[in-house]
């Protein structure tokens, strides 16, 4: 029998975190359909949506634009959130139901700090929304919508904070809320709000024009300050105040979710019942 | 301190129904003790707080000397669980599976693949390693989470109805197996059951029911001039809560 251990090693640390995101990257590559969905939803968007109301919507020249760009170059950063966003949902909500209730258990028996085994998790869902995230772009790019080489790599940094993000929002959920049992009630009362009252696809003024209080709602909405951060990263600037907010998001987020899986509090019990 | 399972004054409840209320029991290093209580008798309830899924106020327990609210870790890394319901990466192969399970315990490389070895030739696997879990029968994917629970050398196993589901060959084999983990190396074994046959004379017997425990002792002391089944039937009887 090996001797029990009082702590724990930087290397173990690593390699723990390792494993978790070969699992999930492994499990990724298993679930062809999830990939082909995760690129053929932003890009029925951007084909199809975005073709009909380029003529409908004119938008003018804001930051971080210096000139007159189409609707299809603005609505990209509000879809590669729109991909990072499902993917959050679909690795965090996958926790809660049956079929991973039993893995998410076993994550639970390691000796490794809880803090530590959920970030883990994020840090790998988050990669995979990386992978879906370029994959998309490399799509756009077929169909014409390219920005600067550079823009593609600035994008990388913000990417790994929207998706720990957002990621933490499906964590948060899947650790505090029973009733929602299935992907529909996630997509009614999460995605759709969370996706349609944010800058993914019309900008600030243009809410304002329609209604102040949605605008303020879209202004609050954490998922705007991510979109934002991804638009101004690509066109190869820093939108400090939305990196600030969509940390400070996934700061709160994570924080709930560490004290939904804390075992002295409820929300567990709830769950092996 | 002993080295094995201490269970003392461990009450719980899900609101107002009380699952578990003063269960009290020891395991000695070495030895195999069966948990028998029928459904609903609170033994997942048990297995919860064991494995720390979730913690109570009300009494102790301790996992090789290790309390588990106040050093959760520590009591972690001594601990093997096997799940009642399956926790297994159907696409994954068998060594897949069993190599993220040891990197969770912070075991990789070199010393990873040597346990993994060791452990799927402890339970006749080693010629599966490389196949899929979904390509598995029932009995295999069994003695797979059993390799599994092994993997990082704890103190104690418990495991929660393993043998559910399983044709009768399969679940005497198993059943002997741990038997022989306990007597040849001194592991201590928790084995939640509800199916009496699986339990030897010469098993410690604690019987839960109704969150409370009825019998505690040496099985064949406990049945006595009885069959285990029907001293089971006697201890268990009454309406279920």
């Amino acid at each position: 029998m090996t001797p029990q251990r009082a702590g724990i090693s930087f290397r173990e640390f690593a390699i723990c975190m390792m494993a978790i995101v070969n699992r999930e990257a492994l499990r990724f590559v298993g679930q062809r359909s999830r990939f082909l969905s995760s690129l053929v939803r932003p890009m029925v968007w951007l084909i199809v949506f975005a073709a009909g109301f380029r003529a409908a919507l004119g938008l003018s020249i804001q930051e971080p634009y210096d000139t007159y760009i189409t609707y299809e170059t603005y609505i990209v950063p509000g879809l590669i959130g729109m991909v990072q966003l499902f993917n959050g949902m679909q690795s965090s909500l996958g926790l809660v139901y049956d079929r991973e209730m039993g893995s998410m258990r076993l994550l639970l028996t390691s000796p490794m700090p809880r803090w530590w085994l959920l970030f883990s998790k994020l840090l790998a869902g988050t990669a995979i929304s990386i992978v879906q995230v370029y994959a998309f772009l490399a799509l756009a790019a077929l169909f014409d919508i390219r920005f600067s080489p550079l823009g593609y790599l600035a994008i990388l940094p913000v990417l790994v904070l929207s998706g720990l993000m957002l990621g933490a929002l499906g964590l948060m959920l899947s650790s505090t809320i029973d009733q929602l049992e299935n992907f529909a009630g996630i997509m009614n009362f999460v995605i759709f709000p969370m996706f349609f009252l944010s800058t993914a696809l019309y900008p600030l003024w243009k809410m304002a024009e329609a209604s102040p209080i949605l605008r303020d709602i879209c202004a609050l909405n954490p998922f705007s300050h991510a979109v934002e951060a991804i638009r101004f990263a690509l066109h190869l600037d820093i939108n400090w105040a939305s990196l600030g907010w969509t940390g400070m998001a996934f700061a709160v987020f994570f924080a709930i979710s560490l004290i939904g899986y804390d075992p002295a509090k409820g929300s567990m019990v709830r769950k092996a019942r | 301190m002993s080295d094995g399972l201490v269970v003392e004054n461990v009450s719980f409840s899900y609101g107002s129904r009380q699952a578990l209320s003063d269960v009290g029991f020891h395991v000695e290093r070495g030895r195999f003790c069966a948990l028998l209580g029928p459904n609903g008798a609170g033994k997942s309830t048990l297995f919860g707080l064991l494995t720390g899924l979730f913690t109570t106020p009300s009494g102790t327990i301790r996992i090789a000397g290790h309390d588990m609210r106040r050093t959760p870790r520590s009591a972690l890394a001594a601990l093997g669980v096997v799940f009642q319901q399956p926790a297994v990466d159907l696409h994954l192969s068998v060594e897949r599976n069993l190599r993220y399970y040891a990197a969770l315990h912070g075991i990789a490389g070199r010393e990873a693949n040597q346990r993994i070895a060791e452990a799927l030739e402890r339970l006749g696997m080693a010629e599966r390693a490389g196949e899929k879990v979904s390509a598995l029968n029932g009995g295999h994917r069994r003695r797979m989470e059993i390799a599994r629970a092994l993997l990082h050398g704890p103190a104690i196993l418990l495991l929660d109805e393993p043998t559910v589901g399983l044709d009768a060959a399969t679940r005497q084999s198993i059943t002997n197996h741990i038997h022989a983990l306990a007597t040849e190396q001194g592991l201590t074994v928790l084995w939640a059951t509800h199916l009496v046959d699986e339990v030897r004379d010469d098993d410690r017997l604690v019987v839960l029911h109704r969150g409370a425990v009825r019998a505690d002792g040496e099985a064949g002391a406990v049945r006595g001039e009885r069959t285990i089944g029907d001293a089971f039937l006697s201890l268990t009887e009454g309406p279920m809560s």
